[in-house]
């Protein structure tokens, strides 16, 4: 996506070896910190806990793996207790995708094609600063906001509106009013980033030839926006599904969410092998959603379309 | 990512035409919607964040007893201006020690990551070799991977050899999540920088360090150092992957803050987190101004040419 349509492309790149001398140190790091753990990973989540928390070790490994021994976590994470935190996570993340887009959707549409030049840059700029923002601390302003003697409750109490402080701080409620405010800057960029390349004289055609303002949003806008809305999806779908910092904030008892049973298994319980085997499964489903989104774009976008 | 493009692409080719053509788009009254749907969308983005900022000034007296009382000596009241729990801040030992750690943990991750970063980004955007969709493949992993598998990678990586974690094994997953987005931006910058000038230092017989030394790194020094602040802001930020690998004594100040957050919400969690937005804020605005410079360095004369050529 940084690939501008301003910058002098590079007349043919270089062949040589200098390439592999350049690359071979992030390689390595990466390889052996990054690609080796999860393989690691992997490998544990078919082994067995230890009882203060280590992975037992396997004596004759042929004989384990046609035991189907190494199954016996993936099977467990299938009991009704996990699987209702499955479902959770699923539905909270489908519903925190679904709502930022369609907040996200109109703001975009706006800055990108509505806004004078002075105000876009400063939209965008005020747009740009939650994305890189620390994320513990925009979950800790709603803390703040909802507790019982928080603001809210405060304001709400004062217009006489209720008598008495609500619970709104560890509900699932204020897990979905943080996430999706954690994720809505996630969303409106690549929303942008599409709407700004939207050539506006097919618009300006859809008028021309009778299109009302339903069916240009629908026929032509939504169309041409459709590679940011697929990116903006994944962008905010795919950390929703593993997030765990604010269900721990915002949520009780009631509103675990995948991420914070993985987390679980790797603290307070102490079972690596169950907690890699759930981690796999995270994993597996965001690799398999990213690799229809890479279909997807490598049908719409060209090679380059996530990076 | 979109991560980039979000800093690297300001104000795009657009606006030129922005306000004459903006009819089209949307008439009046749909526009005026539009406005205000999007003044909406950010007021709910930044006022939580307005409100945590003011509340670190609230001159509201400390509640008796209040360790272990939730919320004690905070309210939701504005009772006057002060500073006191910022200078509350400078006496928290605890407190300075997770923000020592912290600016520790992001020097070395940065100085890392641009080093292990750079050299990818050159060889992504000046060379064609076999690997180069896995070495873009490898670069983007870390960045979609959910951060609760990262850490659980790292702490069973670590576990497995026998790594004690320290301050050290935070760094090393820093500089993991850290390189792609180098490699990412300062790519974007190389992109834009005339693979020429290189040729034309070449043929006048620059060898090849000589090359990078005087031409490439100049041209792509405002995207490196933009790339640092970014990973710099990144790597302060940090709870999930740091919780994972921070081991006894390693405590940085999001792991810090946290534990402050499980006890309960007080004036001084207010006053750090302002610090903090306020050091990411400065950071990003420096690094979108770089990102912005026209490569060239040549100031206004450079930038229009390029725009010339864009059109």
């Amino acid at each position: 996506m940084p690939e501008r349509a301003a910058a002098p492309k590079p007349a043919g790149r270089k062949r040589g070896r200098t390439a592999y001398a350049l690359a071979l140190p992030a390689w390595l790091v990466l390889g052996i910190f990054f690609l080796l753990p999860l393989l690691l990973m992997l490998a544990v989540s078919g082994g067995e806990r230890e009882l203060y928390g280590g992975v037992k070790p396997v004596a004759d490994l042929g004989a384990y793996l046609r035991s189907g021994a190494w199954a016996a976590n993936y099977a467990r994470s299938c009991a009704a207790i996990y699987a209702r935190i499955g479902w959770r996570s699923l539905w909270m993340a489908l519903a925190t995708t679904a709502i930022c887009l369609v907040i996200s959707f109109p703001a975009a549409y706006y800055i990108a094609l509505l806004s004078p030049r002075r105000r876009k840059n400063l939209l965008l700029g005020l747009a740009v600063i939650p994305f890189w923002s620390s994320f513990l601390i925009r979950t800790y302003a709603w803390m703040f906001i909802l507790r019982s003697e928080g603001l809210l409750n405060h304001l709400l109490l004062g217009l006489g509106l209720i008598q008495r402080p609500l619970q709104l701080l560890y509900t699932e409620l204020a897990v979905a009013i943080g996430l999706v405010y954690g994720e809505l800057p996630f969303m409106i960029l690549p929303l942008y980033a599409a709407l700004e390349k939207l050539d506006r004289s097919l618009l300006e055609a859809a008028a021309d030839l009778g299109a009302g303002g339903a069916a240009r949003f629908l026929r032509v806008t939504v169309p041409l926006a459709a590679p940011g809305i697929a990116a903006g999806v994944v962008m905010v779908f795919v950390p929703s599904l593993g997030q765990f910092v604010v269900s721990d904030l915002l949520g009780g008892a009631r509103s675990m969410l995948f991420g914070n049973l993985i987390q679980n298994q790797f603290a307070a319980a102490r079972n690596q092998p169950f907690g890699a085997a759930l981690a796999f499964e995270l994993t597996a489903a965001v690799l398999l959603l990213l690799f229809a989104y890479a279909l997807y774009a490598g049908r719409h976008g060209g090679e380059e379309a996530l990076l | 990512m979109s991560t980039v493009s979000a800093v690297s692409e300001p104000g795009g080719a657009s606006g030129r035409r922005g306000v004459a053509r903006a009819a089209a788009a949307g008439g009046g009254r749909a526009r005026r919607l539009l406005a205000l749907h999007t003044a909406l969308v950010y007021g709910f983005l930044y006022l939580p964040i307005v409100v945590l900022m003011v509340f670190s000034f609230n001159g509201a007296p400390p509640a008796p007893a209040a360790i272990g009382a939730a919320g004690g000596g905070l309210t939701a009241v504005w009772e006057g201006f002060t500073f006191a729990w910022y200078s509350r801040l400078l006496h928290d030992a605890l407190l300075l020690g997770a923000v020592r750690n912290s600016l520790l943990v992001g020097a070395a991750a940065t100085a890392a990551a641009v080093a292990l970063g750079t050299p990818v980004a050159l060889a992504l955007a000046r060379y064609d070799f076999h690997g180069r969709r896995a070495t873009q493949a490898l670069l983007l992993l870390p960045v979609i991977i959910p951060e609760v598998v990262v850490g659980a990678a790292l702490l069973t990586f670590f576990g497995a050899v026998a790594l004690r974690l320290s301050l050290a094994t935070v760094v090393a997953a820093h500089v993991v999540f850290s390189i792609p987005y180098v490699a990412l931006v300062v790519r974007a910058r190389l992109a834009g920088v005339d693979a020429d000038l290189e040729e034309a230092a070449r043929d006048l017989g620059a060898g090849p360090w000589e090359t990078f030394r005087r031409v490439t790194l100049p041209l792509a020094l405002p995207g490196i150092l933009a790339a640092a602040l970014l990973v710099f802001t990144l790597s302060i930020d940090d709870y999930v992957i740091t919780s994972f690998v921070a081991g006894v004594g390693a405590t940085t100040l999001p792991l810090y803050i946290y534990s402050l957050l499980k006890v309960g919400v007080t004036p001084e969690i207010n006053a750090v987190s302002t610090l903090l937005l306020a050091a990411t804020i400065v950071s990003i605005a420096v690094a979108q101004r770089l990102l912005q410079r026209p490569v060239g360095g040549g100031g206004r004369r450079a930038g229009r040419t390029r725009r010339r050529q864009a059109e």
